[in-house]
């Protein structure tokens, strides 16, 4: 996995709530059995039109979103299907972090496994990087793992929790599962007590 | 003497493996579901990193999205979804892992397969990489959905590391009407609470209505709680519960079953057992739900309306406006006005024997209105079976309901069941989220009863006035 430390990078603005990952990723492209290439297909209802055009007037089709490594969006992102698509289509768009007001729980645990960065702020921060990142298309934000802190250079600053064990895994890029594999000897003797 | 305990604090306790500094509590997954669509690239991570399924035999597979419900036997005829139905079958060979592959005799959807065989049992972990997992919390498991990266982890370790989720009790007081079902209940409590009310929880069901509903019932309340944020649901077993076990094909036998039995009472809350949250809802003025909007928390009655915009609370307006400009509605429609043209009676949530026999019920007698194409798809080849020797699939026949095959179909649309754009469909499934049933379609989640009735009189309407034949 590749870690995550300290990120700079430009804002898509997504202004809304409840947003679940059947819109991240439709169905029709979860057929594929491979982890990569889902990108091109990020959002795919929302970007094109009924008769396929791409539609200009939603955010990701926009010069703006080009090269952006920063989403930031409404409440309860993510909810709904455990689809990890949903993970593995923001990241190859280009998304090192997601900043929102909150996470569904299945959604953000597939973030940590991705390196994906899940960034909870309070609904009046979330909305003042809204205001700024609307009126300024080159708008950036820095998110620093290390300080667990969100900052551009115009003043905004805020901290966001994050439990230390995912901060840890995602500031090292760990494999969790070696990790767990670490305790080969407590789960088999707790397989044993089991039997028993 | 011990604190008291909830019901989560007992399965939890007892399938922490351990609790290392630093790191976040191991738990012991004893049951692992694994199905075609969230599987591929868990396997191909295990092969790359030279690791196999640590317990082949606590892992079981079956095919349900992706499967066509048209007579089996007919090819999968899209070439993508049949080479995630073939790459499923290789790897279960290739690990070791018990497949209901499409042609066996208990194939259908892992949330109605997993209790039906008898696997799923009171006080055990169990996880899918499906977030309608938390469906098998109805006989008292702890049940959650997870990622395909947890998929992979637990096929390689049989452990997950979680953080202990906080604990929700919803108390259901007085009886439901009649008429009105779990599914209205469901419906109900995320209305209250809101699609992320329980983020974070486990919510546990309890209250005369919640005991008074049959396995099947709480099967469709614990399916919803993801729809409300929750981690699972789950509902402290009882006679109902072990009733409901018993005989079943994995379920214990004999000595083991008189054992397992004593050992399965244990997993309630003790009295006084202290949540993180309290919710209370009364069941009896609950009337038959249907949702107007695009998550399932929008909600109203049927004898009520589409809101008006000054029903609704500030900062609803313009997400509102965004959803009736999807749906094609109007403020302040009528909901028994709402026309329709499709039928969707299936899906975890509501495709088990006493959904149909609810659906058959209100069919018997009648026809389909001319403009509406309706189907019923059993959750799985064992319901499909038991309805056709009562006699289920004739009544829906002659009704003009399409009988079909087991899978989860047109809930989420993977297979060729979906809605065209525009199309309006009275749904029994989980999700009326934009394009979940076909890219421009408009889902109402509704009950059986209240989606047979509609597929008869091509709008909604309320069942308790219904004249049953």
């Amino acid at each position: 996995m590749q870690p995550f430390r300290i990120h700079t990078g430009r804002v898509v603005p997504l202004d809304r709530a409840n947003i679940d990952t059947d819109q991240i990723i439709p169905k029709q492209f979860l057929k594929r059995i491979e982890r990569t290439g889902f990108g091109e297909f990020v959002f795919f209802d929302w970007r094109h039109t009924p008769d396929g055009a791409l539609d200009r007037s939603f955010v990701l089709n926009q010069p703006r979103s080009k090269g952006a490594t920063v989403l930031v969006t409404g409440k309860n992102f993510g909810c709904g299907s455990s689809r990890e698509h949903a993970v593995w289509a923001l990241a190859d768009f280009g998304f090192r972090t997601v900043v929102a007001p909150s996470f569904a729980d299945i959604f953000a645990t597939n973030c940590a496994k991705n390196g994906l960065l899940a960034v909870v702020l309070g609904e009046k921060e979330v909305s003042d990087i809204m205001q700024r990142t609307t009126a300024a298309p080159d708008y950036q934000l820095t998110v620093d793992l290390e300080q667990c802190r969100v900052k551009d250079n115009q003043g905004f600053s805020a901290i966001f929790a994050i439990d230390e064990f995912t901060r840890h895994c995602l500031l090292e890029g760990l494999d969790e599962i070696g990790l767990t594999l670490e305790q080969e000897a407590e789960i088999a003797a707790y397989e044993a007590r089991r039997q028993t | 003497m011990s604190e008291p305990r909830t019901l989560l604090d007992k399965i939890w306790t007892d399938h922490v493996v351990c609790l290392l500094p630093g790191r976040l509590p191991l738990l012991y997954i004893d049951l692992h579901w694994v199905h075609e669509v969230t599987s591929p690239q868990a396997f191909d991570g295990l092969r790359a990193a030279g690791r196999g399924v640590r317990q082949p035999g606590r892992t079981v597979a079956t095919v349900d999205h992706n499967v066509p419900t048209t007579p089996r036997g007919t090819p999968i005829t899209d070439p993508i979804a049949a080479l995630q139905v073939q790459t499923l079958e290789r790897n279960a060979q290739e690990f070791g892992i018990r497949l209901f592959d499409i042609d066996s005799p208990d194939q259908g959807i892992v949330h109605v397969i997993g209790p039906e065989l008898g696997l799923t049992q009171p006080g055990m972990t169990l996880v899918c990489g499906d977030s309608h997992t938390s469906t098998h919390g109805a006989l008292g498991a702890l049940a959650f959905g997870i990622g395909t990266s947890e998929v992979e982890h637990v096929l390689a370790t049989q452990c997950l590391p979680q953080r202990k989720p906080k604990s929700m009790l919803i108390q259901v007081s007085g009886r439901l009407g009649e008429g009105v079902s779990a599914k209205d209940l469901a419906l109900a409590v995320i209305r209250q609470i809101g699609t992320d009310g329980a983020t974070g929880h486990v919510i546990e069901y309890a209250g005369e209505a919640v005991r008074s509903l049959s396995i099947e019932g709480r099967m469709t309340l614990c399916n919803m709680s993801i729809e409300a944020g929750a981690r699972a649901g789950m509902v402290a077993p009882d006679e109902v519960t072990f009733a409901y076990l018993e005989g079943r094909r994995f379920a214990p036998r004999g000595r083991a079953w008189d054992e397992a039995r004593a050992r399965w009472r244990h997993f309630r809350s003790d009295p006084g057992a202290k949540y993180d949250a309290v919710v209370e809802v009364e069941a009896s003025p609950l009337a038959p739900l249907v949702t107007w909007g695009t998550n399932p928390g929008m909600v109203v009655p049927v004898t009520g309306h589409v809101p008006q915009s000054n029903e609704l609370g500030a900062g609803e307006a313009a997400g509102v406006a965004r959803m009736l400009d999807y749906m094609g509605l109007e403020p302040g429609t009528p909901i028994e006005k709402i026309r329709i043209d499709r039928v969707f009676i299936g899906s975890c949530t509501n495709s088990r024997l006493e959904d149909l026999r609810a659906a058959a019920r209100v069919a018997k007698g009648y026809r389909v209105a001319p403009q509406v194409r309706a189907m019923v798809v059993p959750g799985s080849q064992a319901v499909k079976r038991a309805a056709e020797q009562e006699g289920l699939h004739r009544i829906f026949q002659e009704a003009g309901f399409e009988w079909r095959e087991s899978g989860c179909s047109m809930c989420l649309g993977m297979n060729p069941d979906i809605l065209q754009p525009g199309e309006r469909c009275a749904s029994t499934s989980n999700r009326n989220f934009e394009g979940r049933q076909g890219r421009g379609g408009r889902t109402h989640l509704v009950s059986p009863m209240m989606a047979a009735a509609a597929a008869i009189t091509g709008h909604f309407i309320d069942i308790r006035n219904w004249q049953f034949r």
